[in-house]
């Protein structure tokens, strides 16, 4: 019900939330977000994933979701390769009849996602890369949803 | 016991590839790294930090002292940090 992908072309968040809500009239909320990279100092971002193990993890968290919330529909997209500052990496579009799941669900997705789907960032600065480490937040955010 | 053994980001950059196969003496998780520690400098560096390491065992996440089985995908990376 809540459709995974991984991929390096952008996405648009229009086409995507208008695809869960096309055609129906039972769904009452789509909530989305969309992870950008931040520019400042960085002036590019390397995503490297396991690919054999991302999308596995992604349906899982998304099972989950779906397991807590009474949703009707989602679409999840991590991109991966070089992306610029202003770019779009990841999008978690949730469709529920009523505005609290789809919040709630939207959250819980990306909090698990940050913690538990096989990506890791490089960040370019300045001519030199450097990988990006976890935050303990991250994890602070996942642990609040147990 | 032989295994499919995947390196990502740093780790895999430290070590030099990005997977290989290898026979192990090695039961668990954690005995794989230290095998694998004595094999280079590079290993050793890769693994001097256990704390910074995570493990998936046929792409699920697992701790160090998980069973390995003959022929597994042992992934060893960072943690990570996608979204």
């Amino acid at each position: 019900m809540i459709t995974v992908r991984v991929q390096t072309e952008a996405f648009d968040l229009g086409a995507e939330t208008h695809a869960l809500s096309d055609g129906r009239t039972d769904i009452g909320a789509v909530a989305s977000f969309v992870g950008l990279v931040r520019g400042g100092e960085i002036e590019a971002m390397t995503l490297e994933h396991y690919p054999a193990m991302t999308a596995k993890a992604l349906k899982a968290i998304a099972v989950e979701a779906a397991e807590r919330w009474p949703l009707l529909g989602g679409t999840v997209i991590h991109r991966h390769g070089r992306l610029l500052p202003g770019d779009p990496i990841v999008l978690v579009a949730i469709a529920a009849a009523h505005r609290g799941d789809a919040f709630a669900a939207c959250a819980f997705i990306m909090d698990y996602l940050k913690t538990g789907a096989p990506f890791w960032k490089k960040e370019e600065t300045g001519g030199e890369s450097r990988w990006v480490d976890a935050r303990a937040e991250d994890e602070a955010a996942r642990d609040r949803w147990r | 016991m032989k295994l499919d053994l995947l390196y990502f980001a740093w780790v895999r950059e430290r070590i030099g590839l990005d997977g290989e196969t290898r026979d192990l003496a090695a039961h668990t998780v954690g005995e794989a790294l230290t095998a694998l520690s004595a094999l280079g400098d590079g290993y050793a560096s890769a693994f001097a930090e256990p704390h910074r390491l995570r493990f998936a065992l046929d792409q699920d996440f697992v701790d160090a002292d998980a069973a390995l089985r003959e022929g597994a995908e042992l992934a060893i990376f960072p943690p990570v940090t996608g979204g």
